[in-house]
């Protein structure tokens, strides 16, 4: 009886590890950042567009401004693909077809990010560089291409398992009516599976958002507001993974805060997509 | 039915969305695998790493270990924590919620914000330095909720009846959750495992801080780059191209693997139902 007990309390404390894990990382990262973001000045820390730290200015504007073009750039390019996907899938493709596409999916997923990064830095990075012309080619372009291939598999998934949660009558009423499969399926299905497929868009901008080594490798990382694609740009991520190696006190503690605030955004991202999920039931 | 040229063009468009993922997928693992073919050689896999072999040996040990020790603190840790989700806790339960919610969050966080937590608390808090512990502890937070999800899950399609069963033969709920529930749930907890595998050995961002990046086969306390932390050593240095396709071939190989092993039991489980 002794032994029960033990394990069951056992048991409850492994399954409360996760809520400790959290709390600690909220601790840890808030507390820090709470205290430096106060020194500098809220207003001054995010809209300051200006990045010195050797000189103690950390303005991070244009690095927010830098992850918000990337995410959006990457996914205005790989939503459109990623759904449209998720459709064949569910509704035209093959089933022969479906055994190797399936998989090949999910390796895409499955491929690390510094793999990612490397294939941008050896092809995209080049053909970026060639189509404009005299520029180095690790720019707001190159970067989003390789996040619009790393969103693909998450928004195919997701997307194609709403779709499929759809009852099958909605389609054959559809056909019965005298639509084409196509047009039953894209103005009676897709309409129908909308909230599942902007959960597949959050979840998507989520993982460009938070992504760092593919991006560091192609994005060129200079601290500014890009005026063009070919422009190299530096995103909240990349400036942690860039500067930390070396940081020291005051700077090192802002880029703390830095992480706080992509945190701040993923939390946001996070509680829309489980807002949408709780719209579903 | 005559087709009208909205459907066509519909239809056109799917399958060029589909092809250009494929031709994506294909295109990128064919030019890694080609590429990382012709320049594989010997002097990769030397066991000490100098500037003449880039060696990716010492980087793929320290890639076993990681995966090893961190399985062995978060596989007790999420495996328990399912066991309690689904044999002891109450349905709908406040406990419960609370954990669903902090678990996604855990799977929502950025690999680099985990390097940073794990720099703050382990390597700094904690005192472990930038050392192979600290990787490891971090890397186990970050692989927690997959496994914990996936054992729950595992557990739950555990038919009803054994357990019942177990308990009516006058076992205790113990040994009905150690002999029956978990030995039946193996090969779902496996899958979730295999693929936080995958997750660890693909993972970067959150080990350049904590375990570091010196390429030497790593103890406990000592710096020790991964096979990912290697990748991006080389490629970012520009000066081993060569050898950053091979390394960049093993490292697929690797995940692919991962992910067709886990796969693999995850279809067998469906069969066997």
């Amino acid at each position: 009886m002794i032994k029960e007990r033990i394990f069951q309390g056992l048991f409850a404390l492994s399954a409360g590890f996760s809520i400790f894990a959290v709390g600690a990382i909220a601790i840890f990262l808030f507390f820090n950042a709470f205290a430096t973001i106060s020194q500098i000045g809220f207003l001054e820390f995010i809209f300051g567009m200006d990045w010195y730290p050797d000189e103690e200015i950390f303005g991070i504007f244009p690095m927010i401004i830098g992850s918000i073009y990337v995410t959006a750039l990457a996914i205005a390019l790989g939503v459109p693909i990623g759904v449209l996907s998720a459709v064949y899938l569910a509704y035209f493709c093959p089933k022969r077809l479906k055994g190797i596409i399936m998989p090949a999916i999910e390796l895409l997923g499955a491929i690390p990010s510094v793999v990612y990064g490397f294939f941008g830095l050896v092809i995209v990075v080049p053909l970026v560089a060639n189509i404009f012309g005299g520029v180095s080619g690790k720019s707001i372009l190159a970067a989003s291409l390789i996040l619009a291939i790393m969103v693909l598999p998450t928004i195919i998934l997701v997307s194609k398992a709403a779709i499929e949660t759809l009852p099958k009558s909605y389609y054959e009423g559809a056909l019965a009516l005298g639509a084409t499969p196509e047009r039953a399926v894209f103005f009676a299905i897709v309409p129908a599976a909308k909230s599942g497929i902007l959960a597949s868009v959050i979840l998507g901008v989520g993982r460009a958002i938070g992504e760092a080594m593919a991006v560091i490798m192609v994005a060129g990382n200079q601290v500014q507001i890009p005026h063009s694609l070919s422009d190299g740009v530096r995103t909240l991520t990349t400036n942690i993974v860039l500067e930390m190696g070396y940081a020291a006190n005051l700077h090192k503690d802002v880029l703390i805060a830095n992480a706080v605030v992509l945190f701040v955004f993923i939390l946001i991202i996070n509680i829309s997509f489980s807002a949408l999920k709780g719209d579903k039931k | 039915m005559s087709r009208d040229y909205l459907s066509i063009f519909l239809s056109f468009l799917l399958k060029f969305s589909i092809f250009s993922v494929l031709f994506v997928f294909f295109g990128i693992t064919l030019f890694i695998f080609i590429k990382g073919i012709i320049y594989i050689s010997p002097s990769l896999f030397e066991w000490e790493y100098n500037s003449t072999n880039v060696s990716l040996m010492p980087a793929l040990i320290n890639t076993i270990n990681m995966v090893i020790f961190s399985l062995a603190i978060a596989m007790p840790l999420g495996i328990f924590g399912a066991i309690y989700l689904n044999e002891y806790s109450k349905k709908d339960s406040k406990i419960l919620n609370l954990i669903r919610v902090t678990s996604d969050t855990l799977v929502g966080i950025p690999s680099i914000v985990y390097g940073l937590f794990g720099y703050l608390a382990f390597v700094i808090y904690f005192g472990f330095k930038t050392s192979f512990i600290a990787g490891v502890l971090t890397l186990s937070i970050m692989i927690l909720p997959l496994i914990l999800r996936s054992s729950e899950e595992a557990l739950k399609s555990v038919p009803i009846g054994y357990k019942e069963a177990s308990l009516a033969l006058g076992a205790s709920k113990l040994r009905t959750i150690f002999a029956i529930i978990l030995p039946s749930a193996t090969a779902g907890i496996l899958a979730g495992v295999i693929l936080s595998i995958g997750r660890i050995v693909g993972e970067s961002a959150a080990l350049l801080y904590t375990s570091g990046s010196v390429a030497q086969i790593a103890g406990a306390m000592d710096s020790g780059r991964t096979l990912s932390v290697h990748m991006y050593a080389i490629s970012s240095e520009g000066l081993h191209i060569n050898e950053a396709y091979s390394t960049a071939m093993v490292l697929i190989v690797i995940v692919f693997f991962m992910n067709f092993i886990s796969n693999f039991i995850a279809k067998k489980i469906l069969k066997d139902r």
